[in-house]
C-alpha cells in the first residue's frame, strides 16, 4: 500500500465529495424538480462553466489512461485521438448551434426529443434513445476501468470482490451526490478535476523528457521497441509512423469519431446546459486546449517505453493491464506526493464524465421511454424523480459490468458503441438541416447500419490479444463483402468499420426516401419551425426555463 | 407559439462565406502529406508536431468564423445584443 499517494488521493476525493453535495444549492432555482434544472443545470451555464463541463465530459479519465496505453502498445495509430479532436470542433461548430436553438425554443432535453418533435415519430425517437443509452452504458463502465487502474496502482490490487471494493465505495458516493445535485455536481467538480489535470500534465511533459534524455531519446526508444516485434501478419503493426496499411484507418477513424462525438447523449447534455449560442461558439475555439493536452499526454506512452515502465497485472483478471501504464509511469518517475495528485486527477477525472453520462442516459430513459410509453401525463416533478432513480440504476449497472463481467467486454462494447451511435447521424444531425430524408427511410438506414456494423465487428480478430471476434474496429478492405461482391479482394489496407456502415446507412436512407416518396406515405408532423433553429438567449418571447 | 413571433426573423439557412474556413483543419485527414520523420522539431518526428500545429490552425479558423459572423444584420429584429 502506498500511503502518501493514498492520503492525498483521499483528501482530494473528499474535497470533491463536499463540492458534489454543495452543488445542489449552487446558482439553484427554487426547486430542482424539473429536468431543466436537475438534468440541464437550469440551462444557464456561461462560457467558463461550459468549457470545464464539456472538457470534463469529453476528455475522460479513460481517454487519459487509454490513449497513452495505445501509443505504448501500438505506436502511431494510437495518436488518432489528436486529428479526431482537431476536426470535431470545426465540424460541429454550426450544427451544434442549431441543436441548441431548437432545443431551447421547444424545451427539448435529449437528442431523441428533437427527433420526436421533428418527425412526430415516437418510434424513431425510441430508436435514437435506445441507441444512445446502449452506447453510453459501456462508456460509463470504462470510466471505472480508468478509476480502477489508479486504485490498483496505489496498492488496491486484491483479487475477487475485495479488489473491487474501493471502486464500489467511490461510485456509491458519486451516485448519491449526482442523485441530489444533478448536472450541477459534475459542473462544479469539473473545475477541480481540470485544474489538477492541467498541473499534472504540464509538469509531466516538461519534467519527463528532461529526465529521460529529451524527446529524440524517447522516440528512438519507442522505435527500438516496435522494431523488435515481428512484422505483420505475425506480429502487431506497431510503428512510430503510420504504415501503408493503416493510414486510411487512421483518417476514417478520426473522422468517424469526430462525427460521433456530438451524437453521444452526454455531449448533447453539455451543449444544451449552456446559456446561449455565443457561449457555444467561444467554446468551439477554446475546447481544443484540451486536445493539446491530450496529444502531449498521449506521447507519455512513448515516455513510458523509454522509462522501461511495465504494466501491472490485474489480479482480478490475471492479465497485465496496459491501462496501468500512465499511473505506473507516475509511480516510478515522480515523488509520491506528486504521484498522489496525479492519481487523484485521473480518479476525479473518471467521476465527472460518469456523472454526466448517467444523467444523459437517465434523461433519455425518462423523456423518450418512460414518459412516452409508461406515463404519458407525467408531471415535470415525476419526470425529475424518475430521472434521478434512473441515474442510480445506470451507475450500478456499470459497476456490475466491471465486477461481474470481464472489463475487456466493456472495452469491446465501447468500440461497438462508437459504431452504433454513428448510425443516429442521419436522424439527428442531418435532420437539423433538412427533413428531406423520410422517417421510414431513416429507420431502414439505421437497421442496415446497425446490422452490418455488428456483423463486420464480429468478424474482426485480434491476433495480439488472441481473440477471434470483436478484436478492433479496423477492417481489412479484403473482408469487405457486399452481398457476395468483394470490391477490394486481396487488399490489406484497413478502414474504420463505423465509417463503412455509416455510408451504407446513408445510401439506404437515400434510396428508400426516393422510393417511398412515390407512395405518399406520411413523413410525420414537424413541430419545429424555421425560426426555432436560430433563437438565442436574449430573444423576447423565449420559452421560459423549467416550464411545463 | 411561433405564429406570433415578430416578422423579419431568421428562418432558413444562414450561410456566410467565412464558414468555409471551417474546412481548413480537415487537412489533418490527409495522412500522406505528413506521415514522415523529418523535419523533426525538439526531437519530435514531423508526424507528431505537424498535428499539434493543426490544432492551432483549427483554433484560428473557429475564432475567425466566430468574430466574422457575429453581427448578423438579419437577426436585428429579435432584439439580441450581438
Amino acid at each position: 500500500m502506498q500511503w502518501t499517494e493514498l492520503i492525498i488521493f483521499v483528501l482530494l476525493f473528499g474535497l470533491v465529495t463536499v463540492l458534489g453535495f454543495v452543488a445542489a444549492r449552487w446558482r439553484a432555482a427554487d426547486s430542482l424538480d424539473h429536468l431543466d434544472e436537475w438534468g440541464l443545470g437550469g440551462r444557464k451555464f456561461g462560457s467558463w462553466i461550459t468549457w470545464f463541463l464539456i472538457g470534463g465530459d469529453l476528455y475522460t479519465a479513460y481517454t487519459f489512461v487509454a490513449v497513452p496505453a495505445l501509443l505504448f502498445g501500438a505506436g502511431a495509430t494510437g495518436f488518432f485521438a489528436l486529428p479526431y479532436t482537431i476536426i470535431a470542433y470545426p465540424l460541429v461548430f454550426l450544427p451544434v448551434l442549431r441543436m441548441w436553438s431548437v432545443s431551447r425554443a421547444r424545451g427539448y432535453v435529449t437528442p431523441a426529443d428533437f427527433v420526436r418533435g421533428r418527425y412526430g415519430s415516437p418510434l424513431l425517437a425510441l430508436i435514437v434513445a435506445v441507441t444512445g443509452i446502449v452506447a453510453t452504458m459501456p462508456y460509463i463502465a470504462l470510466q471505472l476501468v480508468g478509476l480502477e487502474a489508479v486504485l490498483r496502482s496505489m496498492g488496491f490490487n486484491a483479487s475477487g470482490i475485495l479488489g473491487h471494493l474501493p471502486l464500489l465505495i467511490a461510485f456509491i458516493i458519486l451516485a448519491v451526490y449526482t442523485y441530489q445535485s444533478g448536472l450541477r455536481a459534475p459542473a462544479l467538480i469539473a473545475f477541480v478535476k481540470d485544474i489538477l489535470i492541467y498541473i499534472v500534465i504540464l509538469v509531466a511533459v516538461i519534467y519527463l523528457p528532461i529526465k529521460l534524455g529529451g524527446w529524440d531519446n524517447i522516440f528512438s526508444a519507442a522505435a527500438d521497441k516496435f522494431e523488435a516485434t515481428p512484422p505483420p501478419p505475425k506480429g502487431p503493426a506497431d510503428n512510430v509512423l503510420l504504415t501503408s496499411n493503416n493510414q486510411l484507418q487512421y483518417a476514417t477513424l478520426a473522422l468517424g469519431s469526430a462525427l460521433a462525438l456530438f451524437l453521444y447523449p452526454h455531449s448533447v447534455t453539455g451543449v444544451l446546459a449552456s446559456r446561449g449560442r455565443d457561449v457555444l461558439k467561444r467554446n468551439m475555439s477554446a475546447l481544443p486546449a484540451y486536445s493539446f493536452l491530450l496529444g502531449l499526454l498521449a506521447l507519455l506512452g512513448f515516455a513510458a517505453i523509454a522509462a522501461g515502465t511495465k504494466p501491472i497485472t490485474n489480479n482480478a483478471t490475471g492479465r497485465p493491464d496496459t491501462n496501468t501504464i500512465i499511473p505506473e509511469l507516475f509511480n516510478g518517475q515522480f515523488p509520491s506526493w506528486f504521484a498522489g495528485i496525479a492519481f487523484a486527477a485521473i480518479g476525479i477525472g473518471a467521476l465527472v464524465p460518469a456523472a454526466i453520462m448517467s444523467i444523459a442516459a437517465a434523461n433519455l430513459w425518462t423523456r423518450n421511454v418512460y414518459k412516452e410509453y409508461f406515463r404519458k401525463n407525467a408531471t415535470p416533478k415525476e419526470e425529475a424523480k424518475q430521472a434521478k432513480l434512473a441515474s442510480l440504476v445506470v451507475k450500478f449497472g456499470a459497476v456490475l459490468f466491471i465486477i461481474g463481467i470481464d472489463p475487456q467486454y466493456a472495452i469491446d462494447l465501447q468500440l461497438i458503441g462508437g459504431v452504433i451511435i454513428l448510425q443516429t447521424l442521419p436522424a439527428v444531425a442531418i435532420a437539423l438541416y433538412t427533413k428531406w430524408l423520410h422517417r421510414w427511410a431513416l429507420v431502414a438506414g439505421w437497421v442496415v447500419g446497425m446490422g452490418w456494423g455488428m456483423i463486420l465487428l464480429y468478424q474482426i480478430p485480434n491476433l495480439a490479444a488472441k481473440k477471434e471476434h470483436f478484436g478492433g474496429s479496423a477492417l481489412a478492405l479484403d473482408k469487405l463483402n457486399i452481398l457476395g461482391w468483394q470490391p477490394f479482394e486481396g487488399s490489406t489496407v484497413q478502414i474504420y468499420v463505423g465509417f463503412v456502415v455509416l455510408v451504407a446507412n446513408l445510401l439506404v436512407a437515400l434510396v428508400v426516401t426516393l422510393v417511398i416518396r412515390r407512395f405518399n406515405v406520411s413523413n410525420g408532423n414537424d413541430d419545429t419551425t424555421g425560426e426555432d433553429y436560430h433563437v438565442d438567449e436574449h430573444d423576447e418571447d423565449l420559452r421560459p426555463i423549467a416550464a411545463h | 407559439m411561433s405564429s406570433d413571433k415578430s416578422a423579419g426573423r431568421v428562418t432558413g439557412l444562414v450561410f456566410s462565406p467565412w464558414n468555409l474556413l471551417l474546412l481548413l483543419p480537415f487537412i489533418v485527414l490527409l495522412t500522406p502529406i505528413y506521415n514522415r520523420e523529418s523535419p523533426a522539431l525538439f526531437g519530435m518526428p514531423f508526424f507528431y508536431w505537424f498535428q499539434f500545429a493543426v490544432i492551432i490552425l483549427g483554433v484560428l479558423c473557429t475564432i475567425t468564423v466566430y468574430r466574422m459572423t457575429r453581427k448578423k444584420p438579419v437577426s436585428k429584429a429579435d432584439g439580441s445584443t450581438d
